[in-house]
């Protein structure tokens, strides 16, 4: 490996020996790509007129405080993974690969995976738990109109965190024509770092468009973190700027019992798919059972990224309970007419607390995606 | 002298056979009679494992395994309380263990109870030469021996890292993929002959071996030895006789078919 792979004393790549060769040319043909003007153009090209960057930024008109939305929502796919799918898409072309392999939670990476394998001619396979399969009959067959095959996952607890597991498996024997599309910006690396390079421009949009709104930096950027592309995304043009950065996990039916998803805030360092970062752990190691509204904050680890900016106390990380990102997300309906994801929510919903600790203060959210896929969720749970 | 370098020299030239099994399943009880089952068998040596509950490198079969241990209540030290029987039970069979990074990590002092347990080896399916080092420095000082994993795909400065790191045998998969039954392995004597030039310890075949002539295969290519995973933890879960499976298997290591 040319790169540590480490932020502080996480990261790494912890995988089996047979994997480090695939990483490895994986790592050369992202660094390549990125000193590659026609890698640029061709990705700066599919992000402009395919996916439709720059997405606005928002400002709220209705809603307390002095809150700007940075409107992934309004990405082709409907959220922010669509970026990094599209660098990672273009990569697998470059290494020569033919197959695209990806996990799925409740299905939004997997249709963002399925998106670039329709556009740039890959057989795709999507490995998703088979409780999610069934939960996300929708999702499976948006995938599956892109043409991609979606692989029920019957092992352990058949939801993401064994849909990770049966992808790694896979690419134990497939690596030579397939490529992995990891969703996060977490895994072993390369990942971290290559994903929170594809997922820079939202920062950079917003940290320019908000200079131009406002006349100056925000005080605060707040994001939602499950795995963490999103907000590394959004955060990584802020680190040098004296800017908070907030992480919001999922709090899910709150932070004193078991059903959660507060990785950083609840959980301890450990080594979990190929990256030592915090996990959610029994005392002895085991991978405990997660739980958040939103499927896309459902997850035992962290980026290791968000793990050293939690303890070198760049970034501050809270938590926002299901209930309190329902209200935001319904706040947001009524108050500007967007629905967004539940993801997002949870960013919103504390933007909300910090506007009413400070009312003048500046805070940029990152909205990540769209709500549509939770409009049935919705319904059940508002009404 | 180390029981795995007693071991293959008491051999003679035969190839090893290894004998995998879950430990804790399906009850710690029924897994030590396993364990007495399959060195009656004639396994020469026993790999174990120490349940994780997201085992990445491992097939349905030996996943499934972990489960049920997990499910049983087991607990590391359960397991610890296992391999410390069973080394009163039989002083000389070396003992391995095969188990993952977190597991590893969560336990302050696991590598040295490993060694207090009477455990001689150590081998971390998901930490890779690239990552090893810490870990291998800590078992040194316990007096256990690192075993590291090569592939056919590894390119060489790394079979050179692994050659240095491991101690008690190399573990040499012999396909790409997973462990499991589902597929034999193409037994790549260039492998072999790579980390023999580099001076590796004795190499060991595993993954993919489920029939004897897997085994021959492996030990035609030059191999030390075969570990059998997958193939004895299914016949365990079927309520078969270990023992006589291990038999059937272990026909195929003695110098005359190893020289085929």
């Amino acid at each position: 490996m040319r790169l540590s792979g480490r932020f502080g004393r996480f990261g790494g790549c912890f995988v089996p020996e047979i994997l480090v060769p695939a990483l490895e040319q994986l790592e050369t043909a992202f660094l390549e790509s990125q000193d590659d003007p026609a890698f640029a153009a061709e990705l700066n090209g599919l992000l402009a007129n395919y996916a439709g960057r720059p997405t606005p930024l928002t400002r709220c008109r209705n809603l307390p405080g002095n809150i700007y939305l940075k409107r992934e929502d309004l990405l082709h796919g409907g959220a922010h993974k669509t970026n990094q799918v599209l660098g990672q898409g273009l990569l697998a072309k470059r290494m020569g690969k033919t197959r695209l392999i990806a996990e799925t939670g409740a299905g939004q990476h997997g249709v963002a995976t399925a998106i670039v394998g329709a556009l740039l001619g890959f057989e795709t396979v999507i490995y998703m738990g088979a409780e999610d399969v069934e939960r996300q009959k929708l999702n499976v067959f948006r995938m599956e109109l892109m043409g991609a095959r979606v692989v029920p996952v019957e092992s352990g607890g058949r939801t993401l965190k064994d849909a990770i597991n049966e992808a790694l498996r896979d690419w134990s024997a497939s690596f030579e024509t397939t490529h992995y599309l990891l969703g996060t910006a977490a895994g072993p690396h390369p990942f971290p770092t290559m994903v929170r390079e594809f997922q820079r421009v939202i920062g950079r949009e917003a940290r320019a468009q908000i200079l131009e709104q406002l006349g100056c930096l925000p005080d605060a950027v707040v994001a939602c973190v499950g795995g963490g592309s999103n907000a590394i995304g959004i955060f990584a043009d802020f680190i040098e700027d004296p800017v908070r950065l907030v992480g919001v996990e999922a709090a899910g039916k709150g932070l004193e019992g078991e059903e959660h998803g507060a990785t950083l805030l609840r959980g301890s360092p450990g080594i979990l798919h190929g990256s030592e970062t915090y996990v959610l752990q029994d005392d002895e190691g085991q991978i405990a059972d997660t739980w958040s509204v939103s499927a896309g904050l459902d997850y035992p680890a962290v980026g290791p990224e968000h793990a050293h900016l939690k303890d070198s106390g760049r970034a501050e990380y809270v938590g926002c309970t299901d209930a309190e990102a329902l209200a935001a997300f319904k706040a947001l309906a009524v108050k500007e007419g967007i629905l967004c994801a539940f993801e997002s929510a949870h960013a919103l919903a504390h933007a909300l607390k910090l506007a009413e600790a400070d009312p003048v203060s500046a805070i940029l959210v990152g909205l990540s995606g769209r709500g549509d896929k939770d409009v049935a969720q919705a319904q059940a749970l508002l009404a | 002298m180390s029981r795995y370098a007693a071991m293959f020299e008491r051999l003679n030239g035969r190839g090893a056979f290894g004998a995998f099994l879950m430990l804790g399943d399906p009850d710690p009880g029924a897994c030590a009679n396993l364990l007495d089952a399959v060195v009656d068998g004639g396994a020469d040596m026993i790999e174990v494992g120490i349940p994780f509950s997201d085992p990445v490198a491992d097939g349905p079969v030996i996943q499934a395994a972990a489960q049920r241990a997990l499910a049983a209540g087991v607990r590391v030290s359960d397991c610890f309380e296992l391999i410390a029987g069973f080394r009163a039970r039989h002083p000389d069979v070396p003992v391995g263990i095969l188990t993952y990074a977190n597991i590893v990590v969560a336990r302050a002092g696991f590598i040295r109870d490993a060694a207090e347990a009477g455990a001689d080896s150590l081998l971390i399916a998901d930490v890779p030469a690239l990552e090893a080092e810490p870990f291998v420095r800590e078992m040194e000082q316990a007096g256990i021996e690192p075993v590291l994993i090569a592939a056919p795909n590894t390119p060489d400065a790394t079979l050179q890292r692994i050659a240095q790191l491991s101690k008690a045998y190399t573990y040499c998969v012999s396909r790409t993929g997973i462990t499991g039954t589902h597929a034999g392995g193409r037994f790549d004597s260039r492998l072999v002959e790579r980390l023999c030039g580099l001076g590796a310890p004795p190499q060991v075949f595993g993954f993919g071996i489920s029939k004897p002539a897997h085994v021959r295969a492996a030990l035609s290519a030059g191999a030390k030895g075969v570990i059998c995973g997958s193939a004895i933890v299914e016949s365990a879960a079927l309520g078969e006789d270990v023992a006589q499976l291990v038999r059937s298997l272990i026909g195929a290591t003695g110098n005359d078919s190893a020289s085929q």
